[in-house]
């Protein structure tokens, strides 16, 4: 893996600890609440800010690169916006589903630096310097990858709108963990909702993908 | 069409317009070669791609985007919306209140009630008071978090069990009840009498939201006088209706669009208000406006299953014979008419012989938002009380529970006037056929001779059901076009919610014109451009529209034997189509390839068109059911697993197994959901806000809750006498008796009936511990 930050590096061994490569419920909440500790007393802080200090107002643009897809964009965000409303709403990449913008249901899910993240819950400027794939990103031309073909193959899907969170969730499993067993792809797909139902179709789409990729 | 059918819920005060009577002399298929097979979808590319553009993904280059301020109160009065603010902040560049002169209209919760658009009286946590529309979502969120409302805070009624006592806040002036129903064959008190037991029994359900995956909302834009509106929704026509009511506005002018949604279980039926503020924000300020609700929102004020409190007496003789049932029933609409108890006793009616029922159902109103249908309205709700019941019976009379709902198979319609009989009835088939695949009778045996002095428990389960429609009726109209290559347009209005609609119609298609389901181009849900269909719901999507197609394609069909025998020299009747060749009967050395017609390429294309003929007089074509599971119960923490679950459906033809098996899953996915995790929380006692109006605190069933080991067994008995396609539907009876199959394993595993959803651990711990003092 190149290009990955010791923050990355850490973050990815806590995961593998956590999971054999995706994005569990569990292990995304223990994050969040780290997140969630830092949040507050960066309040704190804010509320009385020291003189070199800036502070943005709202409204105002700043300016992001953000490496999505192997492509290079420079862009004016206002630092509170998710990347999932800059790729779906500024980029027009709308591959990224958004299901509830609050990091509980995984429709939004694209790959930073391989791993499965939450696009809702990640801020736009906070993916500066990361290598972001989305669904989008797994096509060859016109091609689909092999999860996709694996999903199609398999019926992985009804409605589809939670499907690409659930190909960047196998997708990122799969790059960790290339041959998952089924326990495996349960835990790794768990922090994926599909209202629908199809879970058994995309374990088996899991399964399929694997063997595509070996191929 | 009977007219029972025309007042079905996903067909409920919308005008349905009639098609004409069909082609004469088509009989339903005897062997197919593409319909039945396994065929992944024709639209798979689209959707695993992102290609495929759901409502939610449209993006304008001028638009704009909507939010929507709501009541934080259960229930209370506008006094005064302040938005001085909102308007002069960066970015907005509209806000609409109960002030604003053109958001002054009337909003029809039901034919009878309507209210203004936002209504001074908030009857419900959700309900509109403003909205405003900005240059970025964020802004617009700013704008409405930043508008000041006083409000009146009224006292509010969260449960239903309370809504007719004395004292009761009143959600309308004139009382809390909406309706109540009765029904009564035979003779309740006789059959009691005659009972060698009779049990009796309160089960209740708590309310369940649909919560589907992509967010309830549109994208308005006005082009002059004609709106376009791209809306996740599962009836586009039903939209256009709506709107066009509400805004005052020919059909012509209003234009609903929705090839791709994402989700809707019953809940995207029908126009949401958001709907309508998002046209009048378009207009207002002259640009397209993007108005999808929040997560938060689509649990509060865009529907859900009611709940409903079940009292349920059942008499049954030593030999299995049910001798009466006595049913009563109070669910709620939420705070306006909405079906609060609709079809909520049909099982109890129909679903077993019986001679002497009585039902009542009382409907009332809660400070909740409004109920809309969702997957089988009334259908899980009744089967969690009957089929428990029908298990707490079988012990009683020490009969094994499929021989008891095997003795009480009925031939006909019980609940209806004359008892009409139905089409065909797989319920014997499907608990006999379920009963040997799942090894019923070896896993009661060996859970019989378990040990049971550990905490954790082994119990199998079943439970059967019936879906009061799914026989699909008329209206429908389609347009099939054969191009002069070979090549097939469909044209249809009918939505395909993500049940296969779509590729089981191209499979019809090839079935009939021998082109490959990928030569095929489908138009769809589309009001401007494709031919009428009601909603898809009530699984009766693919029983109205298949047939419905395979009149048209029959049409065209006709139509070419008609110009191919003109390049034989025979006539059409001496001709017929295999795979893309017309061949002459008489002489099989005569043949020619489609493309090869010369009427064809002089034409350039064919056009057929099919309408949906009536469904049988005097019968019922409904789909049936049984479940069974094996679950494993931990006593110490209240944890349920489930280890394996059989879906035995009979949905009449199998149109595409793939689809089929995917359906099945789906549903009992969901009603492992309604069992175990899901239902909503009010703050009953203090504000009667929603406490758990998210998926953190709301749990859907996940990949961890769902059985490996989930096996779909499809009776596949088509039925001649239905329609043309000889397909019943398969979307909701497939989630019916999901969650009573699992309580009632959960019983057969540890002795304790769990009568309430859902059966979280904390329930069932506590349900434990009483029952081992």
């Amino acid at each position: 893996m190149k290009n990955e930050n010791d923050a990355d590096k850490q973050d990815r061994e806590s995961r593998e600890q956590e999971t054999s490569g995706g994005l569990t419920r569990r292990g995304f909440l223990t994050t969040m609440g780290v997140g969630a500790v830092t949040l507050a007393v960066a309040d704190k802080l804010y509320a009385t800010p020291a003189a070199e200090a800036e502070m943005i107002e709202r409204g105002k643009l700043t300016k992001v690169e953000l490496s999505i897809n192997g492509r290079k964009y420079r862009l004016l965000v206002e630092p509170r916006w998710s990347l999932l409303y800059v790729l779906r709403e500024g980029l027009g990449l709308t591959g990224t589903k958004v299901g509830c913008e609050r990091g509980e249901c995984g429709a939004c899910t694209v790959l930073i630096n391989d791993v499965p993240r939450y696009a809702c819950m990640t801020l736009a400027v906070e993916a500066e310097g990361s290598r972001i794939t989305t669904l989008e990103g797994l096509m060859k031309g016109d091609a689909l990858g092999p999860v996709q073909k694996a999903f199609a193959e398999k019926d992985a899907f009804q409605c589809g709108y939670c499907t690409p969170g659930q190909i960047m969730a196998v997708e990122g499993l799969l790059r960790r963990n290339p041959a998952p067993s089924d326990e495996d792809i349960r835990r790794g797909m768990s922090g994926n909702l599909c209202r629908c139902g199809t879970y058994k179709n995309i374990i088996h789409a899991a399964k399929r993908a694997a063997e595509l990729k070996k191929a | 069409m009977k007219k029972n059918e025309r007042e079905l819920y996903f067909a409920q005060n919308i005008p349905l317009p009639e098609t004409p009577k069909p082609a004469e002399g088509v009989r339903p298929w005897q062997t197919t070669t593409v319909v039945g097979k396994p065929l992944p979808r024709v639209d798979a590319y689209e959707r695993v791609s992102g290609k495929a553009v759901y409502p939610s993904d449209i993006v304008f280059p001028d638009m704009l985007y909507a939010a929507i301020l709501r009541c934080p109160h259960a229930h209370a009065v506008v006094k005064g919306v302040d938005a001085k603010a909102a308007e002069a902040m960066t970015g907005v560049r509209a806000v609409i209140s109960a002030t604003t002169p053109e958001a002054d209209i009337l909003w029809p919760y039901s034919p009878e009630m309507k209210t203004k658009l936002f209504a001074s009286r908030c009857r419900f946590e959700g309900e509109t008071v403003a909205a405003a529309a900005a240059e970025t979502l964020y802004q617009a969120w700013d704008a409405v978090r930043s508008i000041r409302v006083t409000y009146d805070i009224l006292p509010a009624l969260s449960d239903e069990r309370r809504a007719l006592e004395s004292g009761a806040a009143q959600v309308h002036n004139g009382g809390n009840k909406v309706k109540t129903d009765t029904y009564e064959r035979g003779d309740v008190a006789k059959g009691f009498a005659e009972a060698d037991a009779v049990l009796e029994q309160t089960y209740r359900n708590e309310s369940e939201l649909h919560t589907p995956m992509e967010l309830h909302g549109c994208v308005a834009k006005w082009d002059g006088d004609s709106l376009t509106i791209w809306e996740s929704t599962q009836g586009v026509f039903a939209v256009q209706a709506r709107v066009a009511e509400v805004l005052r506005l020919p059909l012509s002018k209003v234009r609903v669009i929705g090839h791709y949604m994402g989700g809707g279980f019953g809940s995207k039926l029908q126009a949401d208000k958001s709907t309508i503020i998002a046209a009048l924000l378009a207009k207002k300020t002259a640009r397209p406006v993007k108005m999808f609700l929040s997560r938060e929102e689509t649990f509060l004020a865009v529907g859900n299953r009611p709940p409903s409190t079940m009292r349920l007496k059942a008499g049954v003789k030593k030999d299995g014979m049910l001798t009466a049932l006595e049913f009563s029933g109070t669910g709620s609409s939420g705070a306006y008419p909405a079906g609060g108890t609709s079809l909520l006793d049909w099982l109890v009616r129909d679903l077993y012989l019986c001679p002497n029922v009585r039902t009542e159902t009382t409907d009332v109103y809660i400070n909740a938002g409004p109920a809309r249908p969702f997957r089988a309205p009334g259908h899980p709700q009744g089967a969690w009380a009957l089929e428990q019941m029908l298990d707490s019976l079988a012990e009683a009379i020490k009969m094994d529970p499929v021989e008891l709902r095997l003795k009480n198979v009925p031939a006909v319609s019980q609940a209806r006037p004359n008892n009409p009989p139905y089409t065909t009835t797989g319920l014997q088939e499907c608990l006999e056929r379920g009963a040997q695949a799942f090894g019923w009778r070896e896993a009661r045996k060996q859970i019989a001779e378990q040990n049971r002095s550990g905490h954790v428990r082994r119990g199998v389960g079943v439970a059967s059901g019936l879906w009061v429609a799914g026989g699909g009726n008329p209206p429908s109209t389609v347009i099939v076009k054969l191009f002069s290559d070979g090549s097939v347009n469909l044209n249809m209005g009918a939505s395909d919610i993500g049940t296969g609609t779509k590729t089981v119609m191209a499979m019809v298609i090839a079935e009939e014109l021998g082109v490959k389901p990928e030569m095929l181009q489908i138009e769809h849900a589309d009001t401007g451009t494709t031919q009428y269909a009601t909603p898809s719901g009530g699984s009766k999507t693919v029983p109205t529209e298949s047939p419905t197609v395979r009149a048209a394609a029959l049409s065209v069909k006709q139509q070419l034997l008609e110009l191919a025998a003109e390049d034989l020299k025979t006539s059409p009747s001496d001709v017929a189509l295999t795979g893309d060749e017309i061949s002459s009967l008489s002489d099989t050395s005569k043949k020619i390839k489609i493309t090869g017609v010369t009427g064809l390429k002089k034409r350039g294309v064919i056009v057929g068109i099919g309408y949906r003929g009536p469904n049988p007089e005097g019968k019922v074509v409904n789909p049936f059911a049984a479940q069974f599971c094996e679950v494993e119960v931990n006593t110490a923490t209240g944890e349920v697993r489930i280890i394996r679950f059989l879906a035995v459906q009979d949905s009449g033809r199998v149109m595409d197994r793939l689809t089929f098996d995917n359906q099945t899953f789906g549903g009992v996915t969901m009603g492992i959901g309604f069992a175990l995790t899901e239902g909503r929380v009010l703050d009953r006692n203090q504000t009667g806000k929603m406490v758990n109006r998210n998926w953190h605190d709301y749990k859907l069933p996940t990949m961890l809750d769902v059985p490996a080991d989930m096996v779909s067994l499809p009776i596949d008995r088509p039925d001649p006498e239905a329609n043309l396609a000889g397909a019943k539907g398969l979307g909701e009876p497939v989630t019916i008796p999901t969650a009573a199959a699992v309580a009632n394993a959960v019983y057969h595993a540890t002795g304790v009936r769990v009568t309430e959803t859902p059966m979280s651990p904390m329930r069932l711990v506590q349900l434990f511990t009483q029952a081992r003092k």
